[in-house]
């Protein structure tokens, strides 16, 4: 079967919405447009039974109750609520928060601002395969930690960490404990209960739903979570967060979940092994390729590959019929390379060298056959114009030992 | 980001990709760039001793789609040109020629170096001149 380009593998930036979401939503958008809100008539409550029913099927993706979701425009704000909102409520009982050194912007961020409001943040560091040591995490507790935050899984390398364990520490010292679930919902079982976790970022968009709608999951008991709002107005989501419901978005978000906890099962095992096939086409092709990030605790679809000698911007550039991430510095806007390869000790001189490869439920193994043709001939062309290549290969130089002279 | 089409038909197309003998004392090395930096350039000229014409340029570089493209155009503009002229050349020429944006301007500055490395280090084996500011990496004694 031919493959139709340009072929997307990067279903950690986004998912393409599935169909059948898309089905479902479109009613909200014209006969039931409604106000959620709107208590008096028939619109308001076909309006509302959509965000009741969504909020149901979110809750029962993480074995959470309806009550526990709260409606969010998507997973920044959705860490943002749960950070700062826990941050400002639980003042007079501490001033300390834990993360650690590779989750998403939206928590680190988040934390820089509060520790310019004089809170203080400890960021742990992670050992070579991306998982964070338990022991620092007891180490780091102080009778003044209020929260942990700590991701599901890593956007860029997949890594999954010590969860359970996690929220075990954590009920045992009595602290809050905020999950970034964005890559890992919908992918592997996620389970508030089993996993201890007191307050879940989730969004639409990472699992076949629409853009701009998300949830946070807040626990109402054992122990229940306060939360001060960031937004005002009319005290929409039990006072959480206010603002007019996405109606349609959020039928979406609950279609998409609906549908990963049907079908997680068979699609995790599926695209395992797609992934599978995919860095063994690649890496039994090449010599000097390198995983990132440990493969026991991995999300079933992310693979990420350094490709010495070639850098991946110019990688990229030779593939360009297909859709992945690199985490050299020339394809973002700052002048860095990742933070998270360089957290896990990979050298600044790999680290350009990495590709991401996030398969996703609409990819197929021809596309994976296409995708690893494609991305060996073009490591093999770009390593002919390596000057490090030539040097590693027919000098016998160690590349990373050289004197470079950097202005 | 897009790229302008120069830009992409050097890149697919590399002009005088490969090595000279470093060895030869017509020969000049530049080495510039690192690779933590994401971008190493070497370019390598054959001069003739007698007319300082550049009769020969080949590279070799690890980097973007635009380091790639301002190392392969500095080995088609030197070729012909006596090394005063090779000198002449500036970045922002580079930049013009290939419309490279803002955040790719190193990419010409590292092709600028390069130019001037490799005719440091041939007038170096040459004799004109002490060892310059712009020089080649040097492998680490092991």
């Amino acid at each position: 079967m031919a493959v139709k380009l340009p072929i997307y593998f990067d279903n950690h930036a986004t998912t393409q919405v599935d169909p059948r979401v898309v089905d479902a939503m479109l009613p909200y958008f014209n006969e039931k447009f409604g106000n959620a809100a709107s208590r008096n008539h028939a619109f308001g409550w076909s309006a509302e039974e959509g965000v009741e029913e969504a909020r149901a099927q979110v809750a029962r993706l993480i074995n959470a109750t309806p009550k526990e979701i709260v409606i969010t425009s998507g997973a920044t704000e959705s860490d943002n609520l749960a950070i700062k909102g826990v941050a400002a409520m639980y003042r007079e009982k501490g001033n300390h928060i834990i993360t650690q050194v590779t989750e998403h912007k939206a928590v680190l961020d988040t934390c820089k601002r509060l520790e310019k409001e004089g809170y203080e943040v400890t960021y742990l560091p992670v050992e070579k395969d991306g998982r964070i040591n338990l022991d620092d995490l007891r180490r780091a507790i102080t009778p003044k930690t209020i929260l942990i935050t700590i991701m599901y899984a890593n956007n860029e390398i997949g890594v999954i960490q010590p969860i359970a364990e996690i929220g075990k520490i954590a009920k045992e010292k009595g602290i809050f404990f905020h999950v970034d679930g964005v890559q890992a919902i919908g992918k592997v079982p996620v389970d508030v209960q089993k996993d201890g976790i007191d307050l879940l970022s989730i969004s639409a968009h990472k699992l076949y739903g629409p853009k701009g709608v998300g949830a946070l999951y807040v626990r109402r008991k054992n122990p229940r979570v306060q939360l001060t709002a960031l937004i005002d107005g009319g005290g929409h989501e039990r006072g959480m967060r206010s603002g007019t419901l996405n109606v349609p978005g959020i039928v979406g978000l609950g279609k998409a979940c609906d549908l990963c906890r049907e079908e997680m099962a068979e699609e995790s095992a599926r695209l395992a092994g797609l992934r599978d096939r995919l860095k063994n086409g690649i890496m039994g092709k090449l010599d000097e390729t390198f995983i990132n990030g440990s493969m026991e605790h991995r999300l079933p679809h992310n693979i990420n590959i350094s490709f010495a000698y070639v850098e991946g911007e110019s990688l990229l550039m030779g593939i360009n019929d297909i859709a992945v991430s690199s985490g050299s510095a020339c394809t973002s806007a700052t002048l860095e390379p990742s933070y998270v390869l360089k957290a896990l000790g990979v050298g600044e001189d790999l680290a350009h060298t990495s590709i991401r490869f996030g398969l996703g439920r609409f990819n197929t193994i021809e596309e994976v056959d296409y995708v690893t043709d494609r991305v060996v001939e073009t490591v093999e062309r770009l390593r002919e114009l390596s000057p490090l290549y030539e040097m590693a290969k027919e000098e016998g130089v160690d590349v990373s030992k050289m004197n470079w002279k950097t202005a | 980001m897009a790229y302008s089409d120069k830009v992409i038909d050097h890149y697919n197309n590399p002009r005088n990709v490969g090595s000279l003998d470093k060895k030869d004392k017509n020969v000049g090395t530049g080495l510039v760039g690192a690779p933590e930096c994401g971008d190493v350039m070497k370019l390598q000229m054959k001069i003739n001793p007698e007319t300082r014409v550049i009769e020969e340029a080949k590279f070799k570089t690890f980097g973007c789609g635009s380091a790639i493209a301002s190392s392969s155009l500095a080995t088609e503009w030197v070729r012909g040109k006596t090394v005063e002229e090779a000198l002449a050349i500036k970045n922002t020429d580079i930049v013009r020629e290939l419309s490279l944006p803002p955040v790719k301007i190193h990419c010409s500055v590292l092709a600028e170096d390069a130019i001037k490395a490799a005719i440091s280090d041939w007038k170096q084996k040459a004799g004109e001149s002490k060892p310059a500011a712009v020089e080649a990496a040097t492998p680490a004694h092991s």
